[in-house]
């Protein structure tokens, strides 16, 4: 009798723990396997300074519904190729007073393997840049060419382009020494809250992850993805649009994409997502 | 218009008698004409406003598209292929250009 009273106590809470964390949408073992044959881990071991506030590290891709995550797992579906397509077009057309194009200096596109993977990055002047300010500084310093709008289409090509050629490598962003002032204000930023609706980052995607905000499902908030194909846009969205968009969800003044705060930002997420392997270009809602 | 560009996609094989997934994309704005510019002025409308694709000669698909396809319109589609032939893909735009792809298929 008093055996059966234990199992069934074990049974109960193992019941209760498990409706308590479960997706609502995805099946807990989708697996993303890109064209039949690329393996991409979409789980991974949390990152040490995380503290244990999550207990796995998840791509956003899992919360996503059937159709969303199929387009991802072929290129050809995959809306957001076009835009690395044009921005690989890009890459060998000579462009700005010094008549160069990025292959005359940097080779064929596939020597940016494993850029994406550490951005943003403190340049040699000791300042945090994303991958946008190192573009814009080759198309100003050495190519005598105007810099793209961090939004504008060459610069979503770009980065897409760029960010694919790291395709399943991990996130390894450096978050010490150099960088350890940028990760701490970000980390700051993360758990501020904004708005009218005083809502910090880790509102969502610490404490409600895997729940329903109206028709969303909340993802962690990984960076692992980005630039992604966003279905709601039809376009590639770089991580500062989001990050824009998801401070106008709190009804607040949010700051501009490629200012110092949302570099700081883009570093500390990106540092949550340490070991979850870069998308290429991922496809969300 | 720059940049308009047709993709297809077939499988490398089949027997003759099988249904094959045809995928087909092609890189185009599909402007609306419902857009305003900056200046408040309507962006003038144009779309990709038909798609055919013929196997052997014969239409096996002719689609007539309205402002409402999204941009980059991607067509997949069954066709069943008897014998080995070309397929014609022909896209109409609005201002008259018309892209089209030829691409040869063997069953084998």
């Amino acid at each position: 009798m008093k055996t059966m009273t234990k199992l069934w106590a074990t049974v109960a809470i193992c019941g209760a723990v498990f409706s308590s964390t479960a997706f609502a949408d995805p099946h807990p073992d989708a697996e993303l396997i890109i064209e039949g044959e690329l393996h991409i881990a979409t789980r991974a071991e949390p990152p040490e300074h995380l503290g244990g506030v999550l207990p796995e590290i998840y791509s956003g891709w899992l919360f996503r519904t059937d159709e969303t995550r199929e387009l991802q797992m072929d290129d050809f579906d995959n809306p957001g190729m076009l835009f690395a397509e044009r921005g690989e077009d890009r890459w060998y057309t000579a462009d700005g007073s010094a008549e160069q194009s990025c292959a005359d200096c940097h080779g064929d596109v596939d020597s940016m393997a494993g850029v994406r993977a550490v951005m943003p990055k403190v340049n040699e002047n000791g300042e945090l840049w994303s991958m946008q300010n190192y573009i814009n500084n080759c198309r100003t310093e050495r190519m005598g060419a105007e810099a793209w709008g961090w939004n504008s289409d060459p610069m979503k090509d770009t980065t897409a382009l760029i960010s694919l050629q790291s395709r399943g490598m991990p996130v390894a962003v450096k978050i010490d020494e150099e960088a350890a002032e940028y990760w701490e204000k970000g980390r700051e930023m993360y758990y501020t809250r904004f708005g009218q609706l005083e809502l910090s980052c880790a509102n969502c995607h610490e404490d409600n992850w895997g729940r329903m905000i109206r028709a969303d499902h909340l993802s962690q908030g990984m960076s692992n993805g980005f630039p992604t194909y966003r279905l709601k846009n039809a376009a590639v969205i770089p991580l500062h649009q989001r990050f824009r968009g998801c401070i106008r969800d709190t009804r607040g003044e949010s700051f501009a994409e490629g200012s110092q705060e949302f570099r700081e930002l883009e570093l500390y997420v990106a540092s949550r997502g340490l070991g979850l392997p870069i998308e290429g270009i991922a496809v969300r809602q | 218009m720059s940049d308009v560009r047709p993709r297809i996609r077939l499988p490398r094989s089949a027997n003759a008698g099988d249904v094959v997934e045809v995928k087909t994309l092609i890189s185009h704005n599909m402007e609306t004409g419902l857009r305003r510019d900056g200046s408040g002025d309507a962006i003038p409308r144009q779309i990709i406003h038909r798609f055919t694709c013929e196997y052997a000669g014969k239409m096996v698909l002719d689609v007539e598209m309205e402002p409402a396809i999204s941009a980059n319109p991607y067509m997949e589609f069954d066709v069943q292929v008897d014998e080995s032939a070309d397929f014609v893909f022909t896209w109409y735009d609005d201002d008259g250009s018309v892209y089209s792809e030829t691409q040869s298929f063997e069953v084998s």
